[in-house]
This record gives structure tokens, C-alpha cells and sequence, in this order.
């Protein structure tokens, strides 16, 4: 009986940026669809509360279907058989449902059955949905691929196989294999044509893939021959009604259960090319986890938001010492932390998501027509912010969800240690979001460029000049402390030159610009709405603290120290 | 020939919670101080009638609901999971009815609507619990009912198979068309809102609503005709006054009480096999449980 977006008012606040109206209309092409689809938005307010009601029955489904489903799905889990993955039953329940409300294909185009929506909703439904069950997030959020497949594949892909997606049809990205993780340069499975038949042919191996006995897949494969790196890779789309692809194993995992990690074997898999040859990784991949990435910071979101409300329910009903423990200064200073931390999280997550919404949008008017130079601009300037806040925000919301989950155990106690309270799956499931779609330490690669580049303080100081109430200044005063603190941190380390020593520091410094942003983003929130004003001050005071310590560690070491750190 | 299917539908207040003021002094439920939802047993049977239309082709899902002007919300909530129309039975003249004023009221709307194969409704609704109007409504129109169902099998050559709920166990049942049937809560779950129909019929609106100073997007109504939600008055569907609302109304509700469950006396069992046996026997024989 719980609605699990009417319970948490915040997503309602970040749908409500003013930036949306400028996302709705480019999304919308200014409400031409109106005439043509009789679930199109007539304007602006029309499409805002299209989002509302969408987003109630998705929060209607969380806490009345899959939330409560989770902890069987978490026991169950999905079994193989002679090559095919049959769902835990909980897992089958929630397709059908999301199935029924027409909950897939939620971004795509109307002209393909799906809802237009723009990337802001798509991902609060994402959030919680992950809140309700982390591992089912995965499942429903891989109708990402169909995102990829609408960007990269022709015309035809997009008529036989977006539709699909939109009545309700799975999907996997088949990228890693045994021996190609985080590199996916490596990857050998082989594509062939056949000027026979006129199509192609894969054959080889794919290891963890999620949902790999998904109806469409996205492939990635060697197309060229004697080649080694990724520029003999191409992206391929298989189609499970054609046969081919065997789900040889699932793995058993320490959590995410529900979602079906499987080892795939290609015999002779009939597959089709999408987009150009040779750009699978280069250009395909890379757009795909970037949104991908996007994905997992919402699914760290949801995580986050339901450690903290398992943790603050424990708190208020345990008691200990003749009264509730939330009334500890230990047990409130860990609830008020994690409920700041998790409030950050939510608005990197809808910050990013914004910037990814202008660029896409742009980006998908400029195949229709020549966009003005205004457009380019605006086009450039937010595809640059959703390429240095992706791997920030992937990077650190994903481990502020392990936090999270980890203290909600905290505060539960020895119970908590039990499997009779949610809390010690939602750690298990927190587990994998800062390891795959890359790392944390990968995520800090990806990021640092933008530290020493100055995306990130430019950024910040355009949140700088915004203007806050009277009654913030002082916090606003302490994010500038930071940042300027921020400012010297990068120097002191880019002065010198070394490359390994900026490698090394790469993690504090991602993180020193983090606690920056994400206080800012805070305060906004807060210049907005006083409920987010206790999150904000636990937040500054939180990150201004973490600068100090990185501040001492950074100025007190010399690159002759990195000697001792060696393997 | 295409299925016409018509589900009777309530909006109640939502009694799960009931506070001091939800009753008048008249004796009639004040609607105002509680939440108004789809009688969840209605929601039961809207969710069989749309499997059949699922599975029969061309079959047609209309609602009927009596009540206030927000009780439009109710043919509103159909639409958005699938239902194809409704009518919002709506007059001062009906207010204040108890079951057999409202069996009247929808048994004459029925004959309105003429056309119909089966007609589903909720086995009773929450605020009453008296599961006497699907009955009622089936006798004022000479029609065969099934009560308690589960699940509707299969409609094949004017017949239909339902499988009942009994007490102590179930009843498969095969009935001619036309047919009343009533759906038990064990029947499955509604489905829920689908995010496109929400899209499609969210600015539907009686004419009533339409007349309220909020209403918004009225342009629409002329290129998009089933936003237009039917509103009938007694006059509508030929209904006696004296039959309908207060007036036709011998029930008087003198009193209602929230009764709070307490256990009144508890005890002590050892932590054997043995202790827990004989609790589950004791539970077992004087049926709390089983």
C-alpha cells in the first residue's frame, strides 16, 4: 500500500527544475505529436503532469509489487536449463506488471510505441525502482539498449526492434568476456559475414552478462579479421527468436539475485550489423555506457534512499537504554549523514541526467535538420558537463550507497547481521554498483581530466554566482572555502608535472571537486526548499571537513613517497 | 459476436481507517471525511472482465458507478487499465440509497444500456459489506448469478465457466449468458494504470467537471470525443424517484463502532514440539486458523 514516489516529495522537487521546460520542448519538438498520438502532451504543464502521473503508478508498483517481492526474489533467484533462464517468480510478477503499465520503452519515440519521455523521468523511474529492488532495476533499466540502438542502428533496426522493447521485450549488452573486463579492447568473439547467406555469424564466448537470455541483444564482436585492439570491434544486434546463443551457466552471486548474470556460448548466432563497421567500441560502447552509467547511479540512488529509510525505521522503533536509539548522538549523527548523503546523490543524479537530456535532445533535432549556432553551443557546453559529471557522480554516489547500506546495518545491530531485515541485502546488492559499468578507480580516470581541465571548477563557480537566500550565505561562504581549497589542491599537485603523482592523488582530488558540487547542489535545493536545508548544512559541514583531511594529506606528501606505496 | 461486458463499480470511502466523524447524524456515511477509492473487490472484478477482453477480441469493458460528481474518478480509473466507457449514474435523487435503492437505480441504467453479455461487479464493497447488490441487481434484471469467483475459465457458445470460493473449498460452475457474476477478493489483483491510457484519458471530465471554474484543456474535447465521460440522471435511465436514493431506502443504519481486536488473555507455552502441536490443534479446532 505504499506509493514509493508519493512517499519521497523530493523527486517531485527535481522534476520541477526550471530546466525542464527547456528539455520538455526540445523533447517534444514544440507538441507536434499532439495531433498524431492521443497520449501526447499539448504543452508544457500538459507533459510535467503526463511525467507525475506516470511516475505515480511506477511508485505504486514499487511498493505494492516489487518491493514486497524482493527478499523471495533475493532467495530465489533465477535457474538455466538447457540453455534458457526461467525468472524467480517474484522477478516474473514485476515484468508483468511493468509489462501491463507500459513501463518499457519509456524514452523512446512515439512513432516506435514508446513515451517520449525525456532522460529526468526515465531515470526517477529508474530510482525507484532500485529502491524497491536493486537487482529488478537491472532487468527493466536495460531498455537502455534501446536508447543505443535508436542513436546507432538504421531505420529498419529501429521499425522491427524499438517496438518490441516498448511492448515489453528484455534486452542485455553483451560486451565482457573472460578475458576482456575492463578492457574491453579484447574481445575476441567473432563476428564472420557470409556473402552467402548475406548476414552474419557470431561465434565465441561472453561472460557476465546481465540478462544474457535477454529476446534482443547488443553485441560486441571482432569483425575485422587479424585485428587486436578496438578498432577491429563492431557492434551486432542478435535476435533470440533466431537462435544461436546458449546461457551455458549463471553465476551465483553475493547479491543483485534476481538478475541473471550468465555465461553465453555463440554457435553460428545469425546476428546483424548495427551502425558502421569497426566503431562497435570507439564510438557505439562508449555511448552506451555512458548511459548505462546513468543507470547505476540511479539504481546507487535507490539503493541509498532505501538504506536510509530501513535505517531510520530500526532507529525509531529499537530501544535500548529505556529509549529509541535514534535519540544516541552516534545513531543521529549516522541517520543524518547517510539522509545527506543520499540527498546528494539524488541531485547529482537529476543534475547529470539533465545535462545528458539537452545534450541528447540536440543531438537527436540535428539528424532532422541543421541546428542554429545558439543550438551548437548549447549542445557543446552540456555534452561536455554530462561527460565530467557521468564518472563523478558514478563514481561517488556508488560508493555513498555502500556507505549508506552499510551503516543502515550499523544501526540495525546484530539484526541487522541477520536475513530477517532488508538491510543486509541492500548491502549486498550496493556491492556491485561502484565495480561494474567501470569501476570507481576507473570512473576517477575517466573524471580527472576534468579536474585538471577545469570543467569541474568552472562549473562550480557558475553555482558560485547563482544567487542564494539571505540565510545561506554563510554555507555558501564554506563552499567557497572549499572550492578555493579545491582550486590549490589541483595546482599543488599539477605543478609538479609527474604524471604517477597525479595519478595518485586522482581519487582525492575527484573527490574534493565532488563534495564542491554536491554541497552547491544542496544548497540549491535547499534556496528552493527548507526541507532540503538540514541536508545541506550536514553535507557542507561533511565535505569541508573531508577537504581539510585531503588538504593535509596532499600538502604533508612528496612524490618521493609514492616509493613506499609500490608494489 | 463480440463480448459486451459491463462492470458495477463503487467509490467508497476508504474504511480501513475510520475516525470519529464517519458517520452523520442521519446515519448515512460522511463521504467527505474519509478518502474515496475504487471498492477494492470492484477492482477485482474490472481485472476479470479485462482478461476476457483480452482474450476475446473485440469484446467491450464498460463501467457503471453510482455516486457524487467525483465519483467520475471511478469510470477514469477504468479507462486508464483498459475499460472502453463508462456511465456516472449521478442525481440528488439517488443519494442517500441503501442496497436495494442502488440495485434499482444500476438494474435500470443496465436496462439503458441495453447490450450486454455479463455484468461483473465487486462481492461487496467495504463500506457496507453487505454483498447484496451484484444479487439484487441480478433478480431486478431476471438474471442467472454466480457469486464468490475466482476466475472466469472460458465463454464458449452463450455458456461460461467460473470457479467459485466457497468456505471450505471451490465450486466450478457453468452458467448461460447473459449473467451476473460477483468476484471474490481472492480473485487476482487489478492491473495496474498503464502510463499510456493515464495520457489518453487524464483530461476526461463529465460534463459537470467541465463546468467547475479549475477545469483545464477544454479545447480538446471536440477532436478528442471520448474525453467526454457520460453522466445519467434519474430522468436518464427512466428510474422512479420515489425508488431511487433516501426515499427508496427502508434500511436505517443506527449506529456504527470501530471494533478493535484485543486478545483478551494470553499464555504460556513450553518450547517444544509438543507445546506447539497442541496450540496448533487448539488454533486449528476453534478455526482460526485453516
Amino acid at each position: 500500500m505504499a506509493n514509493f514516489y508519493l512517499d519521497n516529495p523530493s523527486l517531485k522537487h527535481h522534476l520541477q527544475h526550471p530546466l525542464m521546460k527547456r528539455i520538455v520542448e526540445l523533447k517534444e519538438r514544440n507538441y507536434a505529436d499532439k495531433d498524431n498520438f492521443d497520449y501526447a502532451p499539448v504543452d508544457f504543464e500538459d507533459a510535467m503532469d503526463s511525467y507525475d502521473k506516470v511516475l505515480e503508478i511506477v511508485g505504486e508498483i514499487c511498493g505494492d509489487i516489487i518491493w514486497p517481492n524482493a527478499e523471495s526474489v533475493d532467495h530465489d533467484g533465477p535457474t538455466v536449463e538447457n540453455g534458457r533462464v526461467t525468472y524467480a517468480k517474484g522477478t516474473q510478477q514485476n515484468l508483468e506488471a511493468v509489462r501491463k503499465a507500459g513501463l518499457m520503452g519509456i524514452a523512446m519515440p512515439r512513432r516506435y510505441n514508446g513515451l517520449n519521455f525525456p532522460i529526468v523521468p526515465y531515470i526517477m523511474a529508474a530510482d525507484l525502482v532500485a529502491r524497491a529492488d536493486a537487482g529488478f532495476e537491472n532487468l527493466w533499466g536495460l531498455q537502455d539498449c534501446a536508447e543505443t540502438l535508436y542513436e546507432f542502428g538504421n531505420e529498419d533496426q529501429h521499425k522491427r526492434f524499438i517496438p518490441r522493447v516498448c511492448a515489453g521485450e528484455t534486452m542485455s549488452m553483451d560486451l565482457t568476456e573472460p578475458d576482456a573486463g575492463s578492457d574491453l579492447q579484447a574481445v575476441m568473439l567473432k563476428a564472420t559475414y557470409s556473402e552467402k547467406d548475406g548476414c552474419w555469424y557470431l561465434n565465441g564466448v561472453k561472460r557476465f552478462i546481465t540478462n544474457g537470455d535477454a529476446d534482443i541483444h547488443l553485441v560486441l564482436a571482432r569483425s575485422e579479421e587479424g585485428t587486436k585492439d578496438a578498432r577491429g570491434l563492431s557492434m551486432f544486434v542478435y535476435d533470440k527468436r533466431d537462435g544461436g546463443v546458449n546461457v551455458r551457466r549463471i553465476e551465483n552471486k553475493m547479491g543483485i539475485k534476481g538478475s541473471p548474470t550468465c555465461e553465453l556460448v555463440y554457435k553460428n548466432a545469425k546476428a546483424e550489423l548495427c551502425g558502421d563497421r569497426k566503431l562497435g567500441l570507439i564510438k557505439y560502447v562508449m555511448g552506451l555506457m555512458n548511459g548505462a552509467r546513468l543507470g547505476i547511479m540511479a539504481q546507487a540512488v535507490g539503493i541509498s534512499e532505501a538504506a536510509c529509510r530501513e535505517g531510520l525505521a530500526y532507529a525509531r522503533e529499537r530501544k535500548q537504554f529505556g529509549k529509541a536509539i535514534i535519540e544516541f548522538p552516534a545513531v543521529y549523527e549516522m541517520l543524518a549523514l547517510m539522509r545527506a548523503k543520499a540527498d546528494a546523490s539524488r541531485s547529482m543524479l537529476y543534475e547529470t541526467a539533465r545535462f545528458v537530456d539537452m545534450y541528447k535532445a540536440l543531438d537527436d533535432i540535428s539528424k532532422e535538420r541543421k541546428l542554429t549556432p545558439e543550438e551548437r553551443t548549447e549542445m557543446k557546453y552540456y555534452g561536455k558537463l554530462a561527460d565530467a559529471f557521468t564518472p563523478m557522480g558514478k563514481g561517488i554516489t556508488t560508493e555513498y550507497a555502500n556507505q549508506n547500506a552499510y551503516d543502515a546495518i550499523q544501526i540495525h545491530g546484530g539484526s541487522g547481521f541477520m536475513k530477517d531485515y532488508a538491510c543486509e541485502r541492500l548491502y549486498r546488492d550496493a556491492r556491485i554498483t561502484n565495480i561494474y559499468e567501470g569501476t570507481t578507480q576507473l570512473q576517477v580516470v575517466a573524471a580527472i581530466r576534468h579536474v585538471t581541465t577545469g570543467t569541474y571548477l568552472n562549473r562550480v563557480r557558475e553555482y558560485e554566482a547563482m544567487t542564494y537566500k539571505p540565510e545561506l550565505e554563510y554555507l555558501k561562504k564554506k563552499l567557497i572555502a572549499m572550492t578555493n581549497a579545491y582550486e590549490k589542491l589541483v595546482a599543488t599537485i599539477t605543478e609538479t608535472k609527474d604524471g604517477e603523482h597525479l595519478d595518485f592523488h586522482a581519487r582525492r582530488l575527484v573527490e574534493s571537486a565532488t563534495h564542491c558540487v554536491f554541497g552547491y547542489l544542496l544548497l540549491q535545493d535547499a534556496n528552493a526548499d527548507d526541507s532540503f536545508r538540514r541536508s545541506a548544512e550536514v553535507y557542507i559541514n561533511y565535505g569541508h571537513a573531508e577537504i581539510k583531511k585531503i588538504e593535509s594529506y596532499i600538502n604533508e606528501f612528496s612524490v618521493e613517497d609514492l616509493g613506499f606505496y609500490k608494489a | 459476436m463480440s463480448l459486451r461486458i459491463i462492470v458495477l463499480a463503487k467509490q467508497v470511502p476508504d474504511t480501513r481507517n475510520v475516525g470519529k466523524d464517519a458517520m452523520k447524524a442521519d446515519g448515512t456515511v460522511n463521504r467527505a471525511a474519509l478518502p474515496a477509492i475504487f471498492n477494492p473487490e470492484d477492482l477485482n472484478a474490472l481485472e476479470q472482465a479485462l482478461r476476457l477482453k483480452d482474450a476475446h477480441p473485440g469484446a467491450t469493458v464498460t463501467l457503471l458507478t453510482m455516486g457524487p460528481g467525483r465519483a467520475a474518478e471511478i469510470i477514469r480509473e477504468g479507462l486508464y487499465r483498459g475499460a472502453d466507457g463508462g456511465f456516472l449514474l449521478t442525481d440528488r435523487a439517488f443519494a442517500g440509497a441503501d442496497t436495494l435503492a442502488t440495485s434499482y437505480a444500476l438494474s435500470m441504467a443496465i436496462r439503458k444500456i441495453k447490450e450486454y453479455d455479463i455484468i461483473l461487479c465487486g462481492r461487496q464493497a467495504i463500506d457496507g459489506d453487505t454483498a447484496q447488490v451484484g444479487p439484487q441487481v441480478a433478480e431486478k434484471l431476471g438474471l442467472n448469478q454466480v457469486t464468490y469467483a475466482e476466475d472466469i475459465f472460458n465463454v464458449k457458445d452463450g455458456k461460461v465457466t467460473v470457479k467459485r470460493r466457497l468456505e471450505r473449498g471451490i465450486e466450478i460452475v457453468e452458467a448461460p449468458l447473459p449473467i451476473v457474476v460477483t468476484v471474490n477478493g481472492s480473485a487476482p489483483d487489478c492491473r495496474p494504470r498503464n502510463a499510456k491510457l493515464v495520457q489518453k484519458y487524464k483530461h476526461a471530465k463529465t460534463v459537470t467537471e467541465k463546468q467547475e471554474a479549475t477545469a483545464d484543456y477544454l479545447e480538446l474535447f471536440s477532436t478528442r470525443p471520448y474525453l467526454n465521460l457520460q453522466e445519467w440522471s434519474v430522468a436518464d435511465v427512466n428510474a422512479d424517484v420515489k425508488q431511487c436514493g433516501l426515499s427508496g431506502s427502508p434500511t436505517k443504519v443506527k449506529r456504527i463502532e470501530n471494533v478493535i481486536f484485543q486478545a483478551k488473555e494470553s499464555k504460556t507455552l513450553l518450547p517444544t514440539d509438543g507445546a506447539i502441536d497442541e496450540l496448533m490443534k487448539e488454533l486449528i479446532a476453534n478455526h482460526t486458523i485453516g
